[in-house]
């Protein structure tokens, strides 16, 4: 593993260096607490501490809405086009939680039959983490969930050691742009200076819930009836932000829009929630998770039982999103509480 | 509403183009079914018993639709499809000679190859006998591959019922055992009345050697799947096609995600299932 220093003073031209060659977007200040990730020229446009944004990086891999076919009708018949919409891009300052978030859209989208368009677009990314040297506020649950700390998933991955950054490589594309702006390898002090502030934050970041998480697919299988799930549906207002702004939330629509003279249509897949009344209903009208308590439980398996069954890993990445944007404050890491109280494992 | 499009990659093989075909022939079955045969451009379907298409309708949408006719009819396939929501309305406006897009075929087929050798008890209700006439098809033109073979169908009243022609045919063989029967009768209708329930005791089967396969509306499975365990048929051996909202076909978009503790897509890990895989789920 090979190591970079770059001191803070020349984030500036690392960023625009970096502009040079494909769109840079970062971490901006929205207000008060909000942030997101948008376009970036500069590095004073970022705010390195930032706690998750609004949406997470998954809009630039699954875009929330993207043309899948381009439609035309012909006297000679209709002609078919598939293509994707993209450009190179660079994501600065992607938080440990997001790139785990990106794996497991990672995961999914290989499965077979793959989804070219995500495979393609990540193709086009070039990923900078960042790392958090402490948590950044009451909602994450990343010690729980072991997200933490960097565990690939990026090109680069800097450190901030205060007046610098340590900039760990993992990929040939990362090697080729330090090895370009000349930034000199780590030292072993500042490597020592790493270790240690890694030490640290195995202090800091504790099991948040206190709940064993190597357990939490067997409590899962004890309260798949219990009450607290109408509890949770009871508050949820079926809006589908919690959905929305995580990060391994990947479900989809799938719509048609054809052209008023009907010579052109696009089909047009978009996100989806399975938070939504209709989500489950079929054309017969039988709607197999009407009720909002099932469609929370539902949420929550997806995240802590069923990809642990399926891939042996969660599927909550520990930001924090969903319990930050609820409207009614249900609070994830209530409901773990909850289940690991009523599981009595 | 147009997507600004800059820096077009093409999507090489994608999975969301469609296979074009032509439909040879079409019926209505009742008020509500329509029966098409289709004949693809780019050759067989390549299908199994008991997976479904995706059918486009340009400008509306897609639906999916089960096959109905096994694979062994060679050259063109099967679709009998019931006008329920907007793209099987529109389904139902297309006619002999129409154009017709469709992607797929998707999902988990009926075990066929385990089921060799074994007596197969056929239980159909409503449009659930559309599914499982691929298989029926299959059977019948493997009959010899099967041990003892039981159909019972059922459906509302003697309107409803589907496949006539087939079921003329399969009455009339002396080498399966048929029945059928309504839920309300009409003055016409010689045959049984009752829920298909009550056609289950009047079949003797072997346990060890049976798979009972049952395709229906989700109150039907409830109760001929209790039926069948009272007759100690393994869970196992009880094998069902369910019905979800299948928009992707691929395991991905989450609307047909069974609701049960266990993980399953009913697009992908489905639509056929052993019950025992998905007994935990409160409505199948």
């Amino acid at each position: 593993m090979k190591y970079h220093i770059l001191d803070k003073k020349n984030l500036d031209s690392f960023i625009k260096s970096l502009a040079r060659r494909m769109k840079v977007v970062g971490p901006v200040k929205k207000s008060g607490k909000n942030y997101v990730f948008k376009e970036v020229k500069t590095a004073d446009e970022m705010s390195l501490k930032y706690i998750p944004t609004i949406l997470p990086p998954k809009k630039y891999l699954m875009p929330e809405r993207e043309k899948i076919l381009d439609l035309k009708f012909e006297s000679d018949g209709i002609k078919e086009e598939a293509f994707i919409e993209n450009e190179k891009i660079a994501i600065f300052g992607v938080h440990t939680c997001d790139l785990s978030g990106i794996q497991c859209l990672n995961i999914v989208f290989n499965d077979k039959p793959v989804d070219k368009n995500f495979l393609m677009r990540k193709e086009n990314v070039f990923i900078v983490g960042l790392e958090c040297n402490s948590y950044c506020d009451e909602y994450a649950s990343c010690g729980l969930v072991n997200s933490y700390m960097p565990n690939g998933g990026f090109d680069l991955f800097f450190t901030d050691l205060g007046d610098k950054f340590i900039i760990n490589v993992n990929t040939q594309d990362g090697e080729e742009l330090v090895e370009s702006l000349k930034l000199p390898p780590a030292t072993p002090k500042e490597m020592s200076e790493l270790d240690k502030l890694r030490d640290e934050k195995r202090k800091i970041f504790k099991n948040e819930i206190n709940v064993d998480p190597h357990k939490i697919p067997q409590m899962f299988d004890k309260v798949y009836e219990s009450k607290l799930w109408e509890e949770v549906g009871n508050k949820c207002l079926s809006c589908g932000n919690c959905t929305n702004v995580c990060p391994t939330c990947y479900c989809f629509d799938v719509d048609e829009k054809i052209s008023l003279d009907m010579s052109s249509s696009e089909r047009i897949r978009s996100w989806d929630s399975c938070q939504f009344e209709t989500f489950a209903k079929v054309a017969g009208g039988e709607n197999f998770r009407k009720e909002r308590g099932l469609r929370q439980r539902h949420r929550v398996y997806r995240k802590f039982k069923f990809p642990q069954d399926k891939y042996n890993r969660f599927f909550c990445t520990g930001c924090g999103r969903c319990s930050r944007t609820c409207m009614a404050g249900i609070n994830l890491k209530d409901i773990l509480v909850k289940v690991a109280e009523e599981s009595k494992i | 509403m147009s997507i600004k499009t800059e820096n077009k990659l093409e999507v090489k093989e994608s999975n969301w183009v469609y296979r074009k075909g032509k439909i040879t022939a079409t019926r209505m079955m009742t008020n509500t079914e329509k029966w098409f045969e289709i004949e693809l451009s780019d050759g067989e379907l390549g299908h199994e018993p008991g997976q479904f298409v995706q059918v486009e309708i340009f400008g509306v949408g897609e639906a999916p639709i089960s096959i109905c006719s096994s694979p062994t009819k060679k050259g063109r396939f099967e679709l009998t499809v019931r006008n329920t929501g907007k793209v099987t309305e529109q389904i139902h406006r297309l006619s002999q000679g129409s154009d017709i897009y469709i992607r797929g075929p998707f999902g988990r087929p009926f075990p066929v190859k385990q089921m060799f050798g074994s007596d197969i008890l056929f239980v159909a209700g409503g449009l659930g006998i559309a599914p499982l006439r691929s298989l029926i098809n299959y059977v019948m033109d493997n009959r010899r591959d099967f041990g003892k073979v039981d159909i019972l169908l059922g459906c509302k009243n003697p309107k409803e019922m589907l496949f006539s022609e087939d079921i003329e045919k399969w009455s009339k063989r002396m080498d399966i055992n048929f029945a059928c029967t309504v839920d309300r009768g009409d003055p016409d209708w010689k045959g049984n009345v009752g829920l298909i329930t009550t056609l289950i005791p009047g079949v003797t089967l072997n346990t060890e050697q049976t798979y009972a396969v049952v395709v229906g509306p989700p109150v039907m499975y409830k109760f001929v799947i209790a039926e069948l365990l009272k007759k100690n048929l393994s869970e196992k051996r009880i094998v069902l096609s369910l019905e979800r909202h299948m928009k992707c076909g691929m395991g991905k978009c989450g609307h047909c995600q069974i609701d049960s503790p266990k993980n399953y897509y009913c697009c992908k890990d489905g639509p056929i299932f052993m019950y025992d895989e998905v007994k935990d789920s409160k409505k199948l």
